[in-house]
């Protein structure tokens, strides 16, 4: 079921509070909410929170035959239904245009982009190879559920770490984390997603991170992805607003700053997690 | 793969900056309101615009605008190896999800409310630019069936090799380098899409969108001079069966 769209009063309100570079939880226009990551007791279960939207995502590694056509690779799969648990904007079974954007997103960020090296995720060439399964479930929507989802899903795969494997001749032995300590995954780069909602009215000026209403009431979004190293992974605008070169331009360099400070504070949660961690091994 | 050789030629012969030959064919097709076909070189896009026309489903009218609806079709033939694409591809429907919200502020829908416009793209030919050709086609088409729009769309596709940029990439140019592809609105020189998956330096981004912006001015000349020559045609046509000068001017 579709919620019905913003009273003309919200509409007034927002459109005139954002043309005094206002919003309404009390934000600047180009500032984030602030991420909160918590760390489930498994390796690579992150609960990624920006505000009231929540992102629980979750990896899973198995040994599987690789495909013929790709036998030095390992494989990552992402899944990422929304559910109506997020927003009863979403229905089971059906993909909502937002689920299509968040899933082709999330493949770009992470799988396309290359983050993961997929050549170390092989284990005997032809043979055995790692199969990461990535899944996502979104708990709650309050806007800009693709950036939660791309942050989650990304430090996540930095969190997690897959059991120490040893190969002697054809026989592969798996070791348990209580025999040797787990490893991590080799990853080239970090990609993290922003999303900047721009509105019809020129002299409102766009805000990055939207809530739910401000994404409702915007004439379209545009999202970039990239790593603290100054690299664009995904630059995507789809329609809305025509905008002039220079006002794209200038929202990359913002992204380049904002990219820097949250690799900051996602490399300072992992270091705090995993030093709280007692790994043991004999 | 070599994209750019020692003498600045590419694969298929091109220079850096040289695009790929355009053909444009307005020919009306069937019930169709509006048809184009584009063929960016060995790209060949079929675009039929139905509309604007009553919503088929009510839940689909829209009190104060029409509803702009975009299907895709990939051709089982289309690429280089057989294959069936299911219409639930999610490479599919983001497409044509990009393509819808481009072309939603391109049409001046508020003048059609409670309506809607549908666009059906068929690709039947792909090395490369699909998206660009897309956008493309579906401009010509909506011209062609006489929709109000604020502007062309010109889409176009560029890519950086050691340090330059490339336009209009074919598929092996696509598969090796970072591309983009950007569509433009020729009169405010505004951009209305850009969708780059591949990963790039910033310091690079800007030398390919100027390039790109370029390119798309061209692109745009390509199809104003189709739309003329059609537009002629048909005044030609219809003083063939006695209208005057009077009747165009009303």
């Amino acid at each position: 079921m579709r919620p019905p769209s913003p009273s003309i009063v919200e509409k007034e309100f927002l459109y005139n509070s954002l043309k005094e570079s206002l919003r309404i939880d009390g934000r600047e226009p180009l500032e984030m909410r602030e991420p909160t990551l918590s760390f489930g007791p498994e390796l690579g279960w992150v609960e990624c929170s920006l505000g009231k939207t929540k992102v629980i995502a979750q990896i899973e590694a198995k040994i599987v035959r690789p495909p013929p056509e790709r036998p030095l690779e390992g494989i990552i799969t992402i899944h990422s239904e929304i559910s109506p648990t997020a927003s009863s904007e979403y229905e089971f079974g059906r993909t909502s245009e937002e689920e299509v954007t968040i899933t082709r997103m999330l493949d770009k960020v992470l799988r396309r982009s290359d983050a993961i090296d997929k050549e170390s995720l092989c284990i005997l060439a032809n043979q055995r190879v790692w199969h990461l399964r990535l899944t996502l479930h979104f708990l709650a929507d309050a806007g800009n559920m693709l950036d939660c989802a791309c942050l989650a899903g990304i430090v996540a795969l930095k969190h997690f770490r897959r059991p120490e494997v040893e190969v002697i001749g054809d026989e592969i032995t798996i070791y348990p984390p209580s025999e040797r300590a787990p490893f991590p995954l080799a990853i080239h780069h970090s990609p993290y997603c922003f999303t900047f909602a721009f509105f019809s009215d020129a002299t409102i000026p766009p805000v990055l991170d939207p809530s739910q209403l401000e994404q409702r009431l915007s004439a379209g979004v545009t999202s970039i992805a990239l790593n603290a190293q100054k690299e664009i992974c995904v630059f995507q605008k789809f329609g809305g607003v025509p905008l002039l070169p220079k006002d794209l331009l200038a929202i990359i360099d913002i992204a380049v700053a904002k990219a820097q400070g949250l690799h900051q504070i996602v490399e300072n949660r992992l270091k705090e997690d995993w030093s709280s961690r007692t790994v043991e091994f004999r | 793969m070599e994209v750019l050789n020692a003498d600045g030629y590419r694969s298929d012969g091109r220079r850096q900056f040289e695009l790929r030959s355009i053909t444009i064919d307005l020919a009306q097709h069937g019930a169709a309101d509006g048809t184009a076909t584009i063929v960016h070189g060995l790209t060949k896009v079929f675009v039929s615009v139905l509309g604007p026309r009553e919503a088929k489903l009510r839940s689909l009218t829209i009190h104060d605008r029409a509803n702009v609806n975009v299907e895709v079709n990939v051709a089982a033939f289309s690429s280089g190896e057989r294959r069936k694409r299911a219409k639930s591809d999610k490479r599919v429907l983001e497409m044509a999800s990009a393509i819808k919200s481009t072309f939603e502020t391109i049409i001046q829908t508020n003048l059609y409310p409670r309506s809607q416009i549908d666009i059906y793209i068929q690709i039947i030919e792909q090395d490369g630019g699909l998206l660009q050709a897309c956008i493309n086609g579906t401009t010509l088409a909506l011209i062609c069936a006489g929709i109000p729009l604020v502007d062309f769309a010109c889409a176009v596709t560029c890519g950086v090799y050691a340090n330059s940029p490339i336009l209009d990439l074919t598929t092996l140019e696509e598969n090796d380098i970072p591309n983009m592809t950007l569509a433009m609105l020729p009169k405010t020189g505004s951009v209305n899409l850009t969708a780059m998956e591949s990963r790039l330096h910033v310091d690079r981004f800007g030398d390919l969108f100027e390039v790109a912006l370029g390119a798309g001015r061209v692109i745009h000349e390509e199809m104003k001079l189709a739309i003329l020559a059609k537009s002629r045609m048909l005044v030609a046509e219809m003083k063939t069966i006695g209208w005057g000068e009077k009747d165009l001017v009303d």
